[in-house]
């Protein structure tokens, strides 16, 4: 049958089936909003209440005396109780987790420093093997994934789930073990590929045989967060338990097949490696972070999100597409055409649950913007909601052949994956400990002047970082798209933008050693303020229900 | 949503649809591509060499996928004609690579066939190529103070060449150009076959 024939019935049978979908979605009432589902994040009487336990008491107050809400009712005394319960049972695994989180992400911006200087460099640190850039680029892609952002990533799961499902953590010793099994695997496969033992894909460097620590810590995870789920004590399942499950889920099975060994070979390795490549973002960190920001950014502000059937629609419409997209870093590349076609019109469907999740959140903060002057919690929520907006579209239009024509291949696509894992997740994971730790440890942050000093380290540098390098990456891909330039050209022309990245880093890194830093005087118990010690217990009790 | 069996089966479903286009369909598609009838099986020496390739990550700043002359003008840059399927029968890892810090080296043994090149070149990359980027590998190298027999002597221009050592190529560097050499795939495919 002609190509054109099968498309036109392909749209057909789409139309009529979206079409029953409707009409299903109204007959179950879905189009009609659903308010009691959205609040569920609160206990009753809590809505209106602002809530940034990174706050100290006095700030707390006045963010909440900018909320300007009427009348401020009881909190349900028995709902907090529970909430203290959760925190409780999920405090040490998450302390754990957020510990390692640290520490690897230290040794990934360094990792990460040194390549960067390194392409303006070349000469420098070039006597060991394990320091050239082909080994140091990849220890600081690893680092940050697998280390900081995944280890980030499972502490904001066993942090919220519990708070949701209105139950402790179950399994918490597993979920330990588990995280014991991955962190060892990442020290072992960051080891292995600096000696030079690789499976030698993008993003899937760490050897096989040590995935298999990495896999197994993670199925205990998710046995914990299952068995945690089973066990709730609500009805309804909040939409960022959604996300969280989901990407859990998604990711093992990412993890396995992609791993595979003995079974990819050839053109068809190459797009089993982009199908894990882009689905460890858009199928693990990504529905992390969303359903992060659908927990804290409403609970910080003390409003459920306006439209929570806009939130599901959200979540499937990214189920579907985002799996399919992997293809578009291979156009133009040996692999079957369809396929390339397939994964450029879901990258363009990605529009939609970006702009059903910016329409909410938007909704959500209307008149309340100005609370971003309080809580840096706040900020940092905000600032990753909006680059999931800006990263995400730019993604879809770089899948359009005619603009990929020019960005393949160059530095742009590198300041577009820092725009995705930076801006939107590592910001959002940032917003999250600052949160969370306070609660985790029942200690307030020592020097809370630091963290508005490390969100602005972190928004400048990722600024210059990601402008200079799209500029760089750009001028690149159209000095090789002209065959009249050498392409020597295309390589002189990018070091002012290499450079310019290489200052964007360093801010960056500084704002991880503040970071990191303020972690570490945190859980040393430093810092002028004390409330939480055990004297003051009865007022921290009542404290958590803000 | 109250069920979870739901969420979890609706999650696997789309990842499964996703899986099956982009994993096992390209893997019935390309499991019995035979190898064009130009190329042939790397011998022992340019596995060993690819390895060196893979495990120094040569793979992130080079790729081996020329693109079609009305996408980009590889071709004219004698990168070569666009790659098919089946000059990847024999790759595993794959080296497609997503970068061209460096140019594309798909045919970079048809491009560039001298070894001492490819030696001095990987020694220090700056002699040859002075406005190049590419990190220097000395590591893949030993300075002696004179060639005892049996050693791989790397020529250098003056510029480069240590004062008073000479520079011997290790079996990693040796086995490396043996690889970049044999990156030849000038070969002629046909086109694919329309389906009637």
């Amino acid at each position: 049958m002609d190509s054109a024939i099968l498309s036109l019935l392909g749209a057909f049978l789409l139309s009529i089936i979206g079409l029953f979908g409707f009409i299903w979605s109204l007959r179950k009432g879905l189009l009609v909003e659903n308010p009691a589902a959205a609040s569920v994040i609160f206990a009753r009487g809590e809505v209106g209440k602002i809530d940034d336990p990174a706050l100290s008491e006095d700030e707390q107050q006045e963010m909440q005396a900018a909320v300007q809400t009427g009348t401020v009712l009881a909190v349900d005394a028995a709902e907090i109780a529970d909430r203290v319960d959760a925190d409780r049972s999920s405090a040490f695994p998450v302390f754990m987790f957020i510990a390692f989180a640290c520490f690897w992400l230290l040794i990934g911006s360094f990792a990460g420093l040194i390549s960067s200087f390194k392409l303006h460099e070349p000469d420098w640190l070039v006597q060991q093997a394990w320091l050239s850039f082909g080994r140091i680029r990849s220890v600081h892609l690893n680092a940050v994934i697998y280390g900081w952002s995944s280890n980030a990533a499972l502490a904001v799961i066993l942090w919220v789930l519990p708070r949701l499902l209105r139950t402790r953590l179950h399994g918490a010793i597993w979920a330990m073990v588990g995280g014991t099994f991955i962190n060892a695997g990442i020290v072992a496969g960051i080891g292995a590929i600096a000696a030079g033992w690789t499976d030698g894909m993008e993003y899937l460097e760490i050897p096989w045989q040590i995935d298999i620590f990495i896999f197994a810590g993670f199925a205990l995870i998710i046995l914990s967060a299952l068995y945690t789920l089973v066990n709730r004590r609500v009805e309804h399942l909040y939409v960022s338990v959604w996300y969280m499950i989901a990407a859990l889920l998604w990711f093992a099975v990412l993890f396995f097949v992609a791993n595979l060994p003995g079974v990819h070979t050839g053109v068809q390795q190459a797009t089993t490696n982009w199908w894990y490549g882009h689905n460890a973002l858009g199928l693990w960190f990504t529905p992390v972070s969303v359903g992060a920001i659908y927990y804290f950014l409403p609970k910080i502000i003390g409003r459920p999100v306006v439209s929570y059937n806009l939130s599901l629609l959200g979540f499937w419409t990214l189920a579907f597409f985002y799996g399919q997209v992997g293809g578009h870093h291979l156009i133009g590349g040996p692999i079957p055409g369809w396929l390339t076609t397939l994964s450029i019109v879901q990258s363009v469907m990605m529009i939609i649950p970006v702009i059903a999740f910016t329409i909410n959140m938007k909704g959500t903060l209307k008149g309340q913007m100005h609370l971003a002057r309080y809580s840096p919690t706040l900020r940092f929520m905000m600032f990753g909601g909006l680059m999931y907006l800006a990263s995400s579209v730019q993604g879809s239009f770089e899948a359009l052949r005619s603009v990929n024509s020019v960005t393949h291949f160059t530095h742009f696509t590198v300041a577009h994956a820092h725009l995705g894992m930076y801006a939107f997740v590592s910001m959002v994971m940032f917003g999250a400990i600052y949160f969370m730790l306070p609660r985790v440890l029942d200690w307030e942050w020592p020097y809370p002047r630091l963290i508005t000093l490390h969100f602005w380290l972190a928004a400048v540098g990722m600024a210059i970082y990601f402008i200079g390098l799209s500029i760089g990456g750009w001028l690149q891909g159209m000095a090789m798209l002209d065959a009249a330039r050498s392409f020597n050209e295309s390589v002189t022309l990018t070091a002012p933008w290499l450079k310019s990245r290489s200052v964007g880093g360093l801010l960056m890194t500084l704002g991880h050693l503040v970071f990191v830093g303020h972690f570490f005087a945190m859980a040393l118990r430093f810092g002028p303020h004390r409330t939480g010690a055990a004297l003051f217990w009865q007022s921290k009790e009542l404290a958590h229900g803000k | 949503m109250e069920n979870e069996l739901k969420l979890v089966s609706g999650a696997m479903v789309a990842l499964a649809v996703a899986t099956a286009a982009l994993v096992v369909l390209p893997y019935m598609q390309v499991r019995d591509l035979k190898a064009p009838v130009g190329l042939k099986p790397y011998t022992e020496q340019q596995l060993r060499g690819r390895a060196v390739y893979v495990s120094n990550g040569c793979v992130y700043c080079h790729s081996q996928q020329p693109r079609d002359r009305n996408l980009a003008p590889d071709f004219s840059r004698g990168w070569g004609r666009a790659s098919v399927p089946a000059d990847y029968v024999y790759d595993k890892p794959h080296l497609l690579g997503s970068m061209r810090t460096g140019p594309d080296l798909f045919n970079i043994g048809a491009r560039q066939p001298s070894k001492d090149w490819h030696l001095g070149h990987l020694y220090q990359p700056r002699a040859y190529v002075p406005e190049s980027i590419m990190p220097a590998y000395p590591f893949l190298f030993r300075l002696k103070d004179a060639a005892e027999t049996g050693d791989q002597l790397v020529t250098l221009p003056p510029s480069a060449a240590p004062v008073g050592k000479v520079v011997v190529a290790s079996e990693d560097a040796l086995d490396l150009v043996k690889y970049l050499q044999g990156l030849d795939h000038t070969y002629p495919v046909l086109p694919a076959l329309d389906t009637p």
